[in-house]
């Protein structure tokens, strides 16, 4: 409840009465505190929101206990959470979980650092060159709308059926997003800090090293946190087309033997690793920036 | 008291700064527009020189140029009996906003040109013992050495400025510029800004070029003030401000303070009455 911005008392026979009480909500204000949680842009206390987050989790839960375990929906399409828990536990023994885990990881990671350092630079020139913008901009502009699931038949053609396509797939998804993210955030590094550095004595290359690129990190690092998202979904989109193993390619096998159990933890586990990958980027932030915490914070 | 002087150079010291036939045309959309025509002028070693000017009469470019940020059409800028082409150490700069790097503490921006390979070189061994302590003795004159491992973010606006002020003096500049520094401030920062200001540069003797529009400022500040005009920018008068000092805020109460700042005032508002009257028998000809 500490979190409440304090109530601004406008009447003053009360306020001479009753001691103003700062961040704890007096209780004859209580009525407008509550009206407060629906304000717009207000902050509402800590603990209302994780229960609030919480209680997203729960309702579909609950709602999804009833349609499979009161078998409103045929048990073929709809497996209850005890089965899926069971796949699971028999797919965790077989080895095979680890294995769609660890495969899938390392696609990944693979084409996911390979977009990152070909992105990162790549946008800092765009963002900053206009020399570079005008020559690479439009093109990217141009490459962006092509969807990425239709290059898969042209890369397997050019590299085979190995990890290299799959490999090439969340590259090619996620590089170009990535360019014109960074580029934009690169942009708004304000040229004020721009001249600030030269007048104190940095070079050309300086101004990119010691003043765009550690004014633009945390940006940087949220544009890598959301391309992350988009790279499971491109993977997933290679091993359903073309793969023998990864998370993908046994939800499309588990499709063919009608085990919706399997398909349900599949993309469960999928959506956990978002979340862990997503909280993680968000504590690396927090550790690396603690002054754009505090700017935040500020404003 | 008040002279009005053309400048005389002193014979035994050369000038600091040498600003010579300056002119910056900009190219508007209505044809080319003098940003500044024929601006000359000199700064001693040491000597505070206020330029005040109402908007658009192009003080702020004139510092932007000195500064090397941008380049004049025709002109040129020397310090040192060297003309100057870009951005350099040998001039400091303080901006409207402090521009203080958001992610670097208090000390580690006053200390940021060590970062640099321009810098760097010139300071092996001693020399960066030297920087470094002159770095937190600046920090310390400013007043902010609780707030050495501060972020900025974590600072008031005028300790924010007072932080820009040290790292401007970190390279010991031979000028150092200050683009209203003060203006974003509120009424009461300004002035502890003001005396921090006056009693630093009396302490240091920093020889300082100084853009306001803020006329008593100018005035409690400077030994010097260069009226500019607008449209096309350029110099309406130089006015001498013969104050003792140190300065104190104290001193705006004094006849003196009142008779020069009716002097800048005077001049700053003929101008503007005459050529509003000049535009208003345009229109009436029209």
């Amino acid at each position: 409840m500490t979190d409440t911005a304090a109530p601004i008392i406008r009447d003053p026979a009360l306020s001479a009465t009753q001691p103003v009480a700062y961040g704890n909500a007096p209780a004859f204000v209580g009525e407008r505190a509550q009206t407060q949680y629906l304000g717009l842009r207000t902050e509402i206390p800590r603990r209302l929101y994780i229960s609030l987050a919480v209680t997203g989790f729960v309702v579909l839960f609950v709602v999804w206990c009833i349609l499979s375990y009161g078998q409103f929906i045929s048990r073929i399409f709809l497996p209850t959470p005890t089965a899926v828990v069971v796949a699971a536990g028999k797919l965790w023994e077989s080895g095979l979980l680890t294995q769609d885990l660890w495969v899938s990881n390392l696609r990944i990671l693979c084409g996911f650092t390979l977009a990152a350092v070909v992105a990162i630079p790549l946008g800092m020139l765009v963002g900053n060159l206009r020399a570079i913008e005008a020559l690479l901009e439009p093109f990217l502009g141009f490459v962006r709308y092509m969807p990425v699931p239709a290059f898969i038949p042209l890369l397997m053609l050019y590299t085979g059926i190995g990890e290299t396509p799959k490999i090439l797939v969340i590259f090619i998804g996620t590089v170009v997003q990535m360019v014109v993210m960074v580029a934009d955030v690169t942009k708004q590094t304000q040229s004020d800090l721009l001249r600030a550095a030269q007048v104190l004595g940095a070079s050309r290359w300086e101004l990119f090293s010691k003043v765009i690129w550690p004014a633009s990190l945390p940006g940087i690092l949220d544009i890598c946190r959301l391309n992350l998202g988009w790279a499971w979904t491109y993977l997933v989109v290679a091993e359903l087309v073309a793969a023998n193993t990864g998370l993908g390619y046994r939800i499309l096998k588990a499709q063919r033997f009608l085990q919706t159990d399997i398909i349900f933890l599949y993309i469960f586990i999928i959506g956990l690793l978002g979340v862990l990958s997503d909280q993680l980027f968000k504590l690396a932030a927090r550790l690396l920036f603690p002054w754009a915490r505090q700017r935040m914070r500020a404003e | 008291m008040i002279a009005t002087t053309s400048t005389t150079p002193n014979p035994s010291t050369a000038p600091a700064l040498i600003v010579w036939g300056l002119t910056k045309t900009f190219c508007g959309r209505a044809g080319p527009v003098d940003a500044l025509k024929e601006v000359s002028f000199n700064v001693m070693p040491g000597e505070f020189v206020a330029l005040v000017g109402p908007s658009g009469c192009g003080k702020s470019t004139l510092l932007s140029i000195v500064a090397g940020l941008e380049s004049p059409t025709t002109g040129r800028v020397v310090i040192d009996g060297r003309s100057i082409v870009e951005p350099g150490p040998d001039r400091g700069m303080v901006f409207q906003r402090d521009n203080l790097f958001p992610w670097l503490t208090v000390r580690e921006n006053v200390r940021y040109s060590a970062r640099l390979k321009s810098i760097r070189r010139t300071l092996s061994g001693a020399k960066r013992q030297d920087f470094d302590a002159r770095c937190d003795q600046l920090i310390d004159i400013v007043g902010l050495s609780k707030f050495a491992k501060s972020y900025p973010s974590e600072l008031s606006g005028g300790m924010r400025q007072r932080a820009a002020l040290a790292r401007a003096l970190a390279n010991q500049p031979r000028v150092l510029l200050m683009d209203e520094p003060f203006g974003a401030l509120d009424a009461q920062t300004r002035e502890e800004m003001q005396e921090l200001l006056a009693r630093l540069s009396e302490r240091q003797g920093t020889t300082t070029l100084f853009v306001t529009h803020d006329v008593e400022e100018a005035v409690l500040l400077s030994d010097r003030i260069i009226v500019l005009a607008p449209h096309p920018g350029r110099i309406a008068r130089e006015i001498k401000v013969d104050l003792p000092r140190p300065r104190t805020l104290e001193m705006r109460l004094e006849p003196e303070f009142s008779s020069v700042r009716a002097d800048v005032l005077e001049s700053l508002y003929s101008r503007q009455r005459r050529s509003l009257s000049e535009s208003q028998l345009q229109s009436m000809v029209r």
